[in-house]
């Protein structure tokens, strides 16, 4: 069973279609960059597997289920432009919450883990928004990978983040890949996205244009893909 | 499942709340400057004010409440944690009931606190057994306001002009609500019976609730 | 085609009127307690009725466009409400006039002016939702909910002089609760009913043509950017 079918996905705003008969199946354990130019679609396509938006036309299924079924998306994590974090709340406190959104069985030790893994056990106790802005990218990472999701959503995941937010995220991507979990970035970053991608997807206009294997072409050439299907 | 999500939101809701005891702090001020103001406009001898009692006192909870309502969903728009939530394993629908009962405590509270005030500043004459059904209809009447403005903060929460739609939208569809809960709480505080209002409230309490909640998603999801 | 039966419709509505309005002005007696006034109910009523029953229609077109998520249910829906809201205004206005003379206030706030402004309300804030949203679906959604929960307010406003003693008269029309008038004096509420509903019909029409080329501008608006 594939971690995740797109299977003719369109999505209108009024009459404009924003996806065009999107179709892309994506095997477990791989991890696929998904590029294409601004206004290509790539949010909008996250933000449907992701369950906050719904498609016009067609299906997505993750693991076999509809995504926007409850037991599914305990199984998705996402990481997006907003930090998804409670300023009021402490480190500690917004990672226990959202353990028991999604349904962890001892939350609070399973925040502590997270908290060390991140690099903020030091300061589990203090509040979201007297934080660094790197170190409220890493809780941010912190949340997403938290309930240990089958399937990670990136959307544009290097953009704004300091060194060490990108290493720590990179050792968790990596470890993620390991273990057999199934990632999806969105990008502009791609080198470091190539580097880490199996499978590459390009959207352009609202549809893919290409979709296969990270071959190394593309890692030695980063153009060549926006080349050869770029802009018909 | 269902309970354990509604209880999670609305503790969040409380907890974050009383941190910043920002809304709090607004709802009590405000609610009782407008009793103040109110008393200044009408003089409050005896047997008029038993006329009008019942509608001053929820003309100032439901602005006073609306202070608490606007927010509901819009803090969750900074940082984008809204999404975070829509995403996570919550349904909507408990979504919805976490944060209408963290907002229905938080009123109630202020409620409760701003009552005592309106009974000494224009001398409502108080029995002791008013007190009873006056909680429940403070309750009733607390809860379709709740309901109302939790669901159309949802619904405004990502609009331009939200703070105009918000008590566009919101104040003539409670008009209802707090017409039966004004008649009810005049009634209550003369010593009257409650009267048919208490049944209209009642059924318009359950009407909103479920409407409220099978059209959440619908308003959170695109 | 659809000028012709546009035209059709205004004839027929027209003749139509002009015949009632003969009826009414030069045929039925003046009513026993309010002498010449009464006859503002052969426009206040129907212009309540097709309000109250717009609203309930749009309603249920919002229903369907949240089924279907078909954009010409919320077009017809959207067009619907906003001549329900047209004729609302009038039974108010009517409503007012016609109270000044009989009851001496312009307003009372009995429990069905106060249901029936309130569903004014509502829908004018329905139709100020649908101008703060651009994108098409995202409107027909919100407007619908909207829609549906203020048509709950349409239904307590209808029931209204039923629930609760209202200086609003007690129901007359013979579809309620048996009649109150003379056979020959309703009958001509039904044809003004009748009339104006053909109006409306037209009306919506219109108004349906506008929301069809909106929406093509905006589409092609979109699509430009996105080159």
């Amino acid at each position: 069973m594939n971690a995740l079918e797109i299977a003719g996905v369109w999505k209108y705003y009024g009459d404009f279609p924003a996806l065009r008969e999107v179709r892309l199946n994506i095997a477990p354990g791989s991890t696929l960059a998904l590029l294409g130019r601004n206004g290509a679609g790539k949010t909008t396509l996250l933000r449907i597997v992701a369950g906050l938006s719904r498609p016009s036309r067609g299906s997505i299924r993750i693991h076999g289920s509809e995504a926007r079924e409850q037991a599914t998306r305990r199984r998705i994590g996402i990481l997006g432009h907003g930090i998804a974090l409670y300023d009021e709340l402490s480190a500690i406190e917004n990672l226990t919450l959202f353990g028991r959104l999604y349904g962890l069985p001892d939350p609070r030790k399973r925040a502590g883990e997270m908290l060390e893994r991140v690099g903020l056990g030091r300061v589990r106790d203090g509040l979201a928004r007297e934080f660094s802005r790197g170190m409220r990218q890493r809780l941010a990472v912190g949340r997403a990978f938290l309930h240990d999701p089958e399937v990670l959503l990136l959307d544009e995941p290097f953009t704004a983040l300091d060194d060490r937010a990108i290493a720590v995220l990179q050792s968790m991507i990596k470890e993620m890949r390991e273990r057999g979990r199934t990632i999806i970035m969105s990008t502009h970053q791609l080198r470091e996205a190539l580097e880490l991608a199996s499978h590459v997807a390009l959207l352009q206009r609202g549809q893919i244009v290409h979709a296969g294997e990270r071959t190394q072409q593309m890692l030695d050439d980063t153009g060549w893909l926006y080349r050869t299907y770029g802009d018909n | 499942m269902f309970l354990r999500q509604v209880w999670t939101i609305a503790a969040k809701d409380l907890h974050s709340e009383l941190r910043t005891k920002e809304a709090w702090n607004a709802s009590i001020a405000f609610s009782v400057v407008i009793l103040l103001l109110f008393s200044f406009a009408f003089d409050p001898s005896s047997e008029q004010i038993q006329e009008f009692s019942g509608g001053l006192l929820w003309m100032t909870y439901a602005f006073a409440g609306a202070l608490v309502l606007n927010r509901s969903f819009a803090r969750e728009v900074q940082n984008d944690c809204l999404d975070a939530l829509i995403a996570s394993p919550v349904s909507s629908a408990a979504l919805f009931v976490g944060k209408a009962l963290a907002n229905f405590a938080m009123l109630y509270a202020v409620e409760l606190v701003s009552l005592p005030v309106f009974v000494l500043f224009y001398n409502v004459p108080w029995k002791a057994a008013q007190l009873w059904p006056m909680l429940l209809v403070l309750a009733l009447g607390t809860w379709a306001l709740t309901v109302i403005g939790t669901l159309f903060s949802a619904l405004t929460v990502n609009l331009k002009l939200r703070e105009l739609m918000l008590p566009t939208l919101v104040y003539p569809m409670m008009i209802p609500a707090l017409i039966s809960a004004m008649t009810i709480t005049t009634n209550v505080l003369a010593g009257n019976p409650a009267g048919f209002g208490m049944r209209f409230l009642v059924a318009f309490d359950i009407i909103f609730t479920l409407l409220a909640m099978v059209f959440v998603d619908t308003v959170l999801v695109g | 085609m659809r000028e012709k039966i546009i035209i059709g419709l205004a004839v027929f509505a027209g003749a139509l009127l002009a015949w009632n309005m003969n009826t009414i002005f030069t045929q039925l007696p003046d009513e026993l307690n309010q002498g010449a006034i009464y006859r503002i109910i052969y426009f206040h009523v129907p212009a309540n009725i097709l309000g109250m029953t717009g609203f309930g229609l749009g309603m249920l077109l919002s229903i369907g466009y949240l089924v279907t998520k078909d954009l010409r249910y919320d077009a017809l829906a959207a067009s619907v409400t906003e001549v329900s809201l047209v004729f609302a205004s009038i039974g108010l206005a009517t409503g007012s006039i016609w109270a000044r003379i009989i009851w001496g206030v312009w307003w009372a706030w009995d429990y069905r002016l106060t249901s029936w402004l309130v569903c004014w309300l509502i829908f004018g804030g329905y139709l100020m939702l649908r101008r703060a949203i651009d994108e098409p679906n995202q409107r027909a959604r919100f407007a619908a909910v909207v829609s549906i929960l203020g048509s709950v307010n349409a239904y307590i406003s209808y029931k209204s002089i039923e629930w609760w003693t209202t200086q609003h008269p007690q129901p007359v029309l013979s579809i309620r609760n048996g009649g109150g008038m003379a056979a020959g004096m309703e009958a001509p509420i039904w044809w003004n009913v009748l009339a104006l509903a053909c109006f409306s019909a037209i009306l919506v029409m219109v108004r349906m043509r506008q929301e069809a080329v909106a929406n093509e501008i905006d589409t092609l608006r979109r699509m430009a950017h996105a080159q």
